[in-house]
C-alpha cells in the first residue's frame, strides 16, 4: 500500500513535468514534421512566455490565467513577425544554415532578456487557488501538479479534436505526410505554416509560463533544456501529436523517477535511452518509418 | 607520363589535377603564426589558445565541412581528449606530454568510432539530436565520476614534465607550450591536407554532395563517414590534450554546447570545406570577441546572435566565401597552376 502510494505520486509528479515538456515541444514536433526545419530556437520562445507572464503578473498585476493568455499571444505575434520577415528565407535552405540561424537568435533571444530583465533568475507565484495540497482519496498531492496534468491532458485532447476532426487539421496532416501532394491539391502551404508556426510558438509560450515554477526562468532557459525539448520531438516522432504526448509522459515519469532512485546519474540514463531508442527506431516511437 | 591527350589539357581537368599543389599563399598564415611569436612575447597565453582551437575547427572542418556531417556535439572528442591526457598526467600514470596526445587521439577516436558506428546510421534531425545526446551523456558522466575526473571543479594544477626532457612548460610564460602547439597544429594540419585532397577525401566531398549518387557508383558510404568521423574524433581530441596540458588543468567546459557552438560558429564564420577557414574564422573569433566584450561587456552575445542570423542569410560561406565572391565580381581569375 505504502508502496503503491509512492508509485503514484512518483507516477503524478512525473506526469506534471512531462505535461509541460509536451505543451513548450508539441509546436516544434509539428513544425519540424512540417516543414523538416531544424528550429534550435523553440526554446526561446518558451522563455519569452515564460518572462511575459512573470512581468504582466508582476507589473500589471493581472491574474496567472490571463498572464499566460497574454504571453501566448504576445508570443505568437513575435513568432509571426520572424517566421515571415527569417524563417521564410531558410526553408529551403541548408540544414546547417537552419541551425546557425536559430542558434543566432537563441543567442539574440538571450542577451535580450539579459539586457532588458537582467541575468538573475525569475521567481513565478502562483496563486493560492493552486496551491496547498489536494486530497485525492488515496493520497493528498500538489494542486499545482494536479492543475499541470489536468491541463495537459486537455490540451491533448483538444489538439486531437482540432487535428482529426476539423479541416485545417486535417490539411496539416496532410502536408505532414506529403507535402507536395497538398501542395498540388491548391492547398496554401505558407499559410498553413505560418499559422502552425505561431500556434507552435505560443503554445511554447503557454508552457514556459506554466513550467517556470518548477524549471526556472533565467536568460539560459532555452540552451539548458534544449536537449529535453529534442529528445521529446525525436522519440515522439516529428510531427506526430499523441507522440510527443507520450514521450514527453515518458520522459517526465522516468526523469523523476531516476532523480527518486539514482540522484546522482539520473540524466545519464535518459541519454542512454534516447540513443538506444534511436538506435532502434531512428523515426521514433510514433514516427512513419522513411 | 604518357603524351598528354586532349583530355588531359582541357583546363578543368588540368584545374582538377593540380588543386592540391601547394600555392604560395598557403605558407602566410605560418609565417603570421612565426612571427606573432617574436612579436608578441606577452600575449603567447592567448596565441596558445587561438592556435588549439584552429586545430579543433580544422577536426571539425573535416567532419563537417567535408563529409557533411552536421554535429552540435563536436565537444565530446574534444574533452574526451582534454580528459584523458588531464586524468593521465594528474593521476601520474603517465605524463610524458607527446605520447599523451596520442594517447588522447586513441581515446578521442574511440569515442568517436562508438558514436559514429550508431548515429551516422541517422540524418537530419535525429543525426543532430544523438551528437548532441553523445556530449551531454560524456559531460554527465566526467561530472559523476568525481574520484577519477574531479567533477564539476575538474582536475587543478596538472603536472607536465619537460618536452623532449629539456623544455619547461611554464604557465605564466608559454614560450615552450605555443612553439609545442604551433608544431602539433602544423602536422595535423599536413595530414588533413593531404586526406581531403586524397581519392578518399574526394569521396568525402562527393558523399557531401550527392549520397545517393555516392551509393550508385558503390561507394562505401557509411564505412567512409564512419572513418572521417573517427579521424575527426582523433584530431578534436588531440586539440582538446593541447588545451589540458597548455592551460594545466581539465573542467566540464571542454564538454559543454558552448564549446561546441563555439567552434561551430568560428568555423562557419571563416567558411567551412576550406581547411583555412578555420585559420580566419579563429583569428575573426577572438577579434570579435575580445572587442566586443571590450567595448560592450553586456552584449557581446547579442552581436554574436546578429552575426549568426547574418552568415545565415546572407553569407552562407563565411569570410573565405566572401573573397572569392569579391574575386569573381572584379573577375580575378584563380592562378591556374
Amino acid at each position: 500500500m505504502i508502496f503503491g502510494i509512492d508509485v503514484a505520486s512518483m507516477v503524478l509528479g512525473g506526469l506534471a513535468a512531462g505535461m509541460v515538456l509536451f505543451i513548450v515541444s508539441v509546436g516544434l514536433s509539428v513544425t519540424m514534421g512540417l516543414m523538416g526545419f531544424v528550429n534550435l530556437a523553440h526554446g526561446a520562445f518558451a522563455m519569452l512566455g515564460g518572462y511575459i507572464v512573470v512581468l504582466a503578473m508582476k507589473s500589471w498585476g493581472i491574474g496567472f490565467v490571463p498572464a499566460l493568455a497574454v504571453g501566448f499571444i504576445l508570443t505568437a505575434a513575435v513568432s509571426i513577425i520572424l517566421e515571415r520577415l527569417l524563417y521564410s528565407r531558410l526553408y529551403k535552405a541548408a540544414e546547417l544554415d537552419q541551425v546557425l540561424f536559430t542558434i543566432g537568435l537563441v543567442f539574440i533571444f538571450i542577451s535580450a532578456v539579459t539586457l532588458i530583465v537582467g541575468p538573475e533568475n525569475q521567481p513565478l507565484f502562483i496563486p493560492d487557488a493552486l496551491r496547498g495540497q489536494l486530497n485525492l482519496g488515496i493520497l493528498h498531492y500538489r494542486t499545482y501538479s494536479i492543475f499541470l496534468i489536468v491541463v495537459g491532458v486537455t490540451i491533448v485532447l483538444g489538439l486531437w479534436l482540432g487535428f482529426e476532426r476539423t479541416r485545417f487539421g486535417a490539411q496539416i496532416r496532410a502536408a505532414v505526410d506529403n507535402r507536395r501532394m497538398t501542395e498540388s491539391l491548391g492547398i496554401n502551404i505558407d499559410r498553413l505554416f505560418t499559422i502552425t508556426f505561431a500556434f507552435g510558438s505560443g503554445m511554447a509560450a503557454l508552457g514556459g509560463g506554466l513550467g517556470a515554477e518548477f524549471l526556472g526562468l533565467d536568460p539560459q532557459y532555452p540552451l539548458k533544456y534544449l536537449v529535453f525539448f529534442l529528445i521529446v520531438v525525436a522519440v515522439g516522432g516529428p510531427g506526430r501529436v499523441f507522440g510527443a504526448f507520450y514521450a514527453a509522459a515518458l520522459i517526465g515519469v522516468l526523469d523523476f523517477a531516476l532523480k527518486k532512485y539514482l540522484p546522482q546519474g539520473g540524466t545519464l540514463f535518459i541519454y542512454v535511452l534516447t540513443i538506444l531508442l534511436l538506435l532502434w527506431r531512428p523515426q521514433g516511437l510514433f514516427g512513419k518509418s522513411a | 607520363m604518357s603524351a598528354p591527350t586532349s583530355a588531359h589539357e582541357h583546363p578543368a581537368a588540368r584545374a582538377l589535377a593540380g588543386r592540391h599543389r601547394i600555392r604560395l599563399w598557403e605558407i602566410i598564415p605560418w609565417l603570421l603564426a612565426i612571427a606573432f611569436y617574436f612579436a608578441f612575447p606577452r600575449y603567447l597565453g592567448f596565441g596558445t589558445e587561438l592556435l588549439v582551437t584552429i586545430l579543433f575547427a580544422i577536426s571539425l572542418d573535416l567532419a563537417l565541412g567535408y563529409a557533411g556531417i552536421v554535429t552540435l556535439g563536436h565537444a565530446a572528442f574534444f574533452g574526451a581528449g582534454a580528459y584523458t591526457a588531464g586524468m593521465l598526467a594528474f593521476h601520474h600514470i603517465w605524463s610524458e606530454p607527446i605520447t599523451g596526445l596520442i594517447a588522447a587521439a586513441v581515446v578521442a577516436g574511440a569515442v568517436g568510432l562508438g558514436s559514429g558506428l550508431v548515429l551516422l546510421r541517422t540524418t537530419g534531425l535525429t543525426l543532430l539530436m544523438l551528437t548532441l545526446c553523445t556530449m551531454a551523456l560524456l559531460e554527465e558522466a566526467a561530472n559523476l565520476g568525481g574520484h577519477y575526473t574531479g567533477g564539476f571543479d575538474g582536475l587543478p594544477g596538472i603536472d607536465i614534465p619537460p618536452l623532449f626532457g629539456m623544455f619547461e612548460f611554464n604557465p605564466l610564460y608559454p614560450r615552450v607550450q605555443y612553439l609545442y602547439v604551433l608544431g602539433v597544429l602544423f602536422v595535423c594540419f599536413v595530414f588533413v591536407r593531404t586526406l581531403v585532397y586524397s581519392p578518399f577525401g574526394q569521396s568525402l566531398t562527393g558523399i557531401r554532395e550527392n549520397t545517393l549518387r555516392m551509393h550508385a557508383v558503390g561507394a562505401p558510404v557509411r564505412v567512409r563517414l564512419i572513418v572521417c568521423y573517427t579521424i575527426s574524433a582523433a584530431i578534436a581530441g588531440v586539440a582538446g590534450a593541447l588545451w589540458a596540458q597548455s592551460n594545466a588543468y581539465v573542467n566540464l567546459s571542454t564538454l559543454g554546447l558552448d564549446r561546441a557552438a563555439t567552434v561551430l560558429i568560428i568555423l562557419v564564420l571563416g567558411g567551412y570545406g576550406r581547411l583555412y577557414g578555420a585559420f580566419v574564422g579563429a583569428v575573426a573569433y577572438m577579434a570579435l570577441s575580445h572587442f566586443l566584450s571590450k567595448y560592450f561587456p553586456t552584449a557581446w552575445q547579442l552581436g554574436l546572435g546578429l552575426l549568426l542570423v547574418v552568415i545565415a542569410l546572407f553569407a552562407r560561406n563565411g569570410i573565405l566565401g566572401i573573397f572569392e565572391t569579391l574575386q569573381r565580381r572584379i573577375g580575378i581569375k584563380r592562378p591556374s597552376p
